[in-house]
């Protein structure tokens, strides 16, 4: 099975900032990235991210995997965009430049390239700021945040759950994977859809079946210990805000604000450099 | 029941729910004939955890689900499908009471409704919802989103009435052992 990201250990001052401080820049970050597509904020967005990735010390290896499969699925993305709508940049900045006839309609245009470089610039800002709030955070500390933020922690308390089980759950998954393996069962290339397809069932079955009694043992087990009880409670794994967290948040919300101002002063979120 | 209900069995549901699904996000069965298009048993036990906990826990385990295992998988979060995952929970959850999956009702009426349901909630979803949010978040080009949300729609409803559908139907037969019993006279 795929191996995903993790948190990891270390002390820079990013793994010491709180987890709603980093919650928040990772939103605030990653809708700025949505709305903008202006090349000039964009291209700010991109080097301050490389900065606080380069201070959190996180290495490549541990990141080298999730990076191949986003290189992949942006490919195919800009492939996918070309051939559906070879003109989209020419629609949007309102001129056209050829640069290279290729076959049928689709003619290369400077509009387009710059277009589909803005749609890879965009996922190259977004993805710094995710990799570096999952590789960081704690899972158990991010919980205790959201609460902080105001979200009722019954969510908080599910996002924990979460967190907490799937380890358990990809365990059982391999468990009874590799049982039915043992029956016979088979999943591999070599055998027809259908059987395919059957022996997912083999698995998936049993696999829900007992989360399904997992859900009546915790819930049982929470009950028990009053779970739900009052309108508050505390987090052993919460921390307090420190001056570094206030300089973060306020230095977010100034840098949105102000890209936003930027990239809609002349009343549009591209940045046209053909007019 | 309430549809609107929120102690602690949700909670619990939300949270064994959501780490089912990012489990099963790796969990793929590949066609092999079309390159990266795979069945998703994800959609299915969305479809039924909403079918059997309601619009709450379906529309949380749908958005925090494909949120998360977004930001596991890619490091980023293509937010227009995680919203279209989290209405068609909602959407299926919201007829919870019809369904009778846990009393031991899942019956030919309540497989067909089923289905209809989802399969409306699917195109919802994913020809409505996603292309719409797509073009307005990431200004994609038309075709090419209603092109990608019309193959959601068709495997998605496929992969929910077959993988979904025995889901449900198994664990009511499960069910109904232990609340068959009448009343003796």
């Amino acid at each position: 099975m795929a191996k995903f990201l993790t948190y990891s250990h270390d002390d820079t001052w990013i793994h010491r900032l709180c987890g709603a401080t980093k919650l928040i820049f990772f939103i605030l970050w990653s809708v700025l990235g949505m709305i903008t597509y202006d090349t000039r904020v964009l291209l700010a967005m991109l080097i301050i991210s490389m900065i606080a990735f380069y201070m959190s010390k996180i290495k490549y290896k541990q990141v080298s995997m999730v990076f191949k499969v986003i290189c992949l699925f942006l490919i195919i993305n800009i492939l996918a965009i070309f051939i559906f709508s070879p003109y989209e940049g020419t629609k949007i900045y309102g001129t056209r430049h050829d640069l290279l006839h290729l076959f049928g309609k689709y003619t290369l245009t400077k509009e387009q390239i710059f277009y589909e470089c803005n749609v890879a610039l965009k996922y190259f800002t977004v993805i710094p700021a995710a990799l570096l709030f999952i590789v960081t955070t704690n899972p158990s500390e991010f919980a205790a945040s959201l609460n902080r933020l105001g979200v009722n922690y019954k969510i908080g308390y599910s996002i924990s759950l979460a967190f907490r089980y799937i380890p358990d759950i990809q365990r059982d998954f391999n468990e009874i994977k590799q049982s039915q393996e043992a029956r016979g069962i088979d999943m591999s290339k070599d055998v027809s859809l259908p059987t395919r397809v059957k022996s997912m069932g083999a698995i998936l079955f049993p696999l829900i079946f007992s989360s399904m009694e997992r859900i009546d043992v915790i819930s049982n087990a929470m009950e028990l210990r009053g779970f739900g009880k009052s309108k508050k409670r505390t987090w052993y794994t919460a921390r307090p805000f420190t001056r570094m967290d206030y300089m973060v948040i306020i230095f977010t919300v100034v840098f949105s604000i102000i890209s936003l101002v930027f990239t809609f002063y002349d009343g549009s979120r591209f940045y046209n450099p053909f007019m | 029941m309430s549809k609107m209900k929120f102690g602690i069995r949700e909670v619990v549901a939300i949270g064994i729910g959501t780490a089912l699904f990012i489990v099963l996000s790796y969990v793929s069965i590949p066609f092999g004939v079309i390159p990266n298009t795979s069945i998703q048993t994800r959609m299915a036990l969305l479809a039924f955890f909403s079918a059997i906990y309601g619009p709450i826990v379906g529309g949380s385990v749908g958005f925090l689900g494909h949120a998360i295992a977004d930001a596991f998988q890619y490091g980023g979060v293509w937010w227009s499908w995680v919203v279209s995952d989290a209405i068609f929970g909602i959407i299926v959850g919201l007829f919870v009471s019809k369904f009778l999956i846990e009393q031991g009702g899942f019956k030919k009426k309540q497989i067909l409704l089923f289905n209809v349901i989802q399969v409306i909630s699917n195109a919802i979803a994913w020809v409505v919802v996603a292309p719409i949010l797509d073009i307005l978040i990431y200004a994609e080009p038309a075709n090419k989103v209603f092109v990608q949300g019309a193959t959601s729609l068709i495997s998605n409803s496929i992969t929910v009435g077959v993988i979904g559908t025995l889901l449900a139907y198994a664990y009511s037969k499960v069910k109904a052992g232990s609340s068959s019993l009448s009343k003796e006279d």
